[in-house]
């Protein structure tokens, strides 16, 4: 076993990035994120890397692109309006098929909106935020241990694929120190990789990176092939958690911050005899539907809790198919709901159904 | 007889997408000399921009990646911090570099960044259809500025040289045009020693190139290298800006 710490969840991405083999980094700073910064300006150049402050967060995606043209294991970090920033180059990122990995520490939107805790770039994460039809892989973590555990993934299911893969924390996340139990050595699988922009000397042909085709049966054929991907991407790598499933009276489904409290809203209504389950999904994209919908005869209601307006409730609604009715409760602008009103919300559902 | 190769081996055997009269195919061709002389083929990596030549790469004979509009020098500084010991250029338009992309060129400059970068300037939006560009000339008539470009309304033309000149982190920077052969070869000369700066590694190094657009200009190919003479010329004066006593 590895050394166990207790560690800023920021200082964790970093140290994954690092154990996990990337030593490229470009990145613009931005709150509750900059912490990643600081720690790998000091570790990469050490190493041997490269640690690089881009002009914005626009540059640094493209840096990204760059890096992983070359063939190189490359990180990027930010939070939500610098992740709006990264769109474009996120997109080209999809449409070269470069794998990368982007981590968005989420504060509250929209606009400029508040540094504290948020879930509310659910949809930009999952649904696209660049244009066209593209898909990015997306992990939800929950502690500072997974933190670590699934940055070190990401920089796998990016090479396998060649894709993007965004870790999707949020400020709380980041912020909070917790122990973690570091790997005496990670376990890194080196990719071929044949398509690298990384001079032709090394390979006797020239090679080109691009995201452009202006002959409509080619480029339907890329999206196609990118399409098939994705469904090998839905076959695969699905994760997510179950905690007091079995004879559930009711369904919470929640991830990242708000599912860490739910764990205690079990407990507390276990007292008062209600039995409440909880279904976290880790992938965000691709999402647990199956498994999620495999509830839907065994409870009487489904209840998405968010950091948002209600943006994951869509697939949770998708999942259950109409066959068990879904709530939502959400708290906005950085607030974290307390034990006691998801407790209450509860309650009012449960009363509600049984009328 | 042997049949003689006419063309520089960096440069595949296609027939150029470009229209009569464009100087994209003379740079191409000068930039495929160049790598060609100093044998760098192997280990040379171009950035596409957007715009008429987004896909240089059916012609360049080596790694090519295609950039994000006016991100080429973000995405050749991610190739060059890995590639250290690689030679790395990015070939722009001024849509791409002086418009959208301001931000990324002046910063490779400002960081000193070891890469070098080839900008086409010929004072127009080529493959959109005639716009006008940051570097459209006053009364140029574009499908954008139909009656000519009034400063007093669509403000100055920008000479990107003499700003990028002005950073600490530039070394080099030439301006040259393609409008006859002596001019060709001046430019030949100046993108040859662009490459050798950054093979020395002495920091970031740019060639504008006094271009032509015979289709958006609406002129004839002849016509187009006398507009350069009589109209560009005067406005982005051609000779070197920075690096001129630097021996490589």
């Amino acid at each position: 076993m590895g050394e166990k710490v207790l560690m800023k969840g920021n200082d964790v991405i970093a140290e994954a990035c690092i154990r996990a083999g990337c030593l490229h980094y470009f990145g613009y700073p931005i709150t509750p994120q900059t912490e990643i910064s600081h720690y790998l300006s000091k570790r990469l150049p050490e190493l041997g890397g490269t640690f690089l402050q881009a002009e914005s967060e626009i540059a640094a995606i493209n840096m990204v692109y760059g890096a992983s043209s070359a063939g190189a294991r490359v990180m990027t970090s930010s939070s939500s309006p610098g992740i709006s920033l990264k769109q474009e180059g996120i997109s080209y990122i999809a449409g070269a098929e470069l794998p990368a990995v982007v981590i968005n520490v989420v504060r509250c939107g929209p606009g400029l909106g508040g540094i504290l805790p948020g879930q509310c770039d659910y949809f930009q994460a999952t649904k696209g935020g660049g244009h066209g039809d593209y898909r990015n892989i997306v992990l939800a973590p929950n502690s500072v241990q997974e933190l670590y555990e699934l940055t070190v993934k990401s920089f796998d299911l990016a090479d396998k694929y060649r894709m993007l893969c965004m870790v999707m924390a949020d400020g709380s996340m980041g912020q909070m120190m917790e122990a973690v139990q570091f790997k005496d050595e990670e376990d890194i699988q080196v990719y071929d990789k044949p398509w690298a922009t990384n001079g032709m000397g090394c390979r006797g042909h020239s090679n080109f990176i691009t995201s452009v085709n202006v002959n409509p049966d080619e480029l339907e054929k890329v999206n196609l092939r990118l399409q098939a991907k994705y469904r090998e991407v839905e076959k695969n790598e699905i994760r997510y958690e179950e905690i007091n499933c079995e004879n559930a009276d009711i369904m919470v489904v929640s991830y990242g911050t708000t599912s860490r409290i739910m764990k205690n809203v079990i407990k507390e209504a276990k007292k008062i005899g209600i039995n409440v389950g909880l279904f976290r999904p880790i992938t965000l994209w691709p999402y647990p539907y199956e498994a999620l919908a495999k509830h839907t005869d065994k409870v009487k209601a489904f209840l998405s809790v968010e950091l948002s307006a209600g943006q994951m409730i869509e697939d949770v609604r998708l999942a259950v198919n109409g066959k068990s009715n879904c709530y939502f409760y959400g708290r906005m602008g950085g607030h974290i709901p307390s034990q006691k009103e998801l407790l209450d919300e509860i309650i009012r559902i449960l009363e509600k159904e049984d009328k | 007889m042997a049949k003689e190769r006419l063309h520089p081996k960096s440069i595949k055997d296609k027939v150029w997408h470009y229209c009569p009269g464009c100087s994209h195919g003379i740079v191409h061709r000068i930039i495929g000399e160049v790598i060609d002389e100093l044998d760098i083929q192997g280990s040379v990596i171009g950035i596409a921009p957007v715009g008429c030549s987004y896909n240089n790469y059916e012609y360049f004979d080596f790694d090519v990646i295609q950039a994000a509009h006016g991100r080429a020098p973000a995405v050749a500084t991610g190739v060059k911090r890995v590639l250290p010991n690689h030679i790395v250029f990015t070939y722009q338009g001024d849509g791409d570099l002086a418009a959208i992309g301001t931000a990324e060129i002046i910063h490779v400059a400002a960081r000193g960044e070891k890469l070098t970068t080839i900008f086409i300037n010929n004072a127009i939006y080529g493959m959109t259809s005639g716009q006008m560009a940051p570097t459209t000339l006053p009364q140029q008539i574009t499908t954008t500025t139909p009656t000519g470009r009034d400063t007093a309304y669509h403000g100055y033309p920008i000479r990107i040289s003499e700003m990028l000149a002005l950073q600490e982190g530039t070394v080099f920077v030439e301006r040259v045009s393609t409008h006859d052969v002596k001019h060709i070869r001046q430019a030949k000369k100046a993108i040859k020693k662009a490459f050798k700066i950054q093979q020395a590694g002495l920091g970031f190094s740019l060639v504008e190139v006094l271009s032509t657009c015979p289709t958006n200009w609406q002129l004839s190919p002849v016509d187009s290298q006398q507009w350069i003479v009589d109209n560009m010329i005067p406005y982005y004066g051609l000779g070197n800006l920075k690096g001129k006593d630097i021996k490589v």
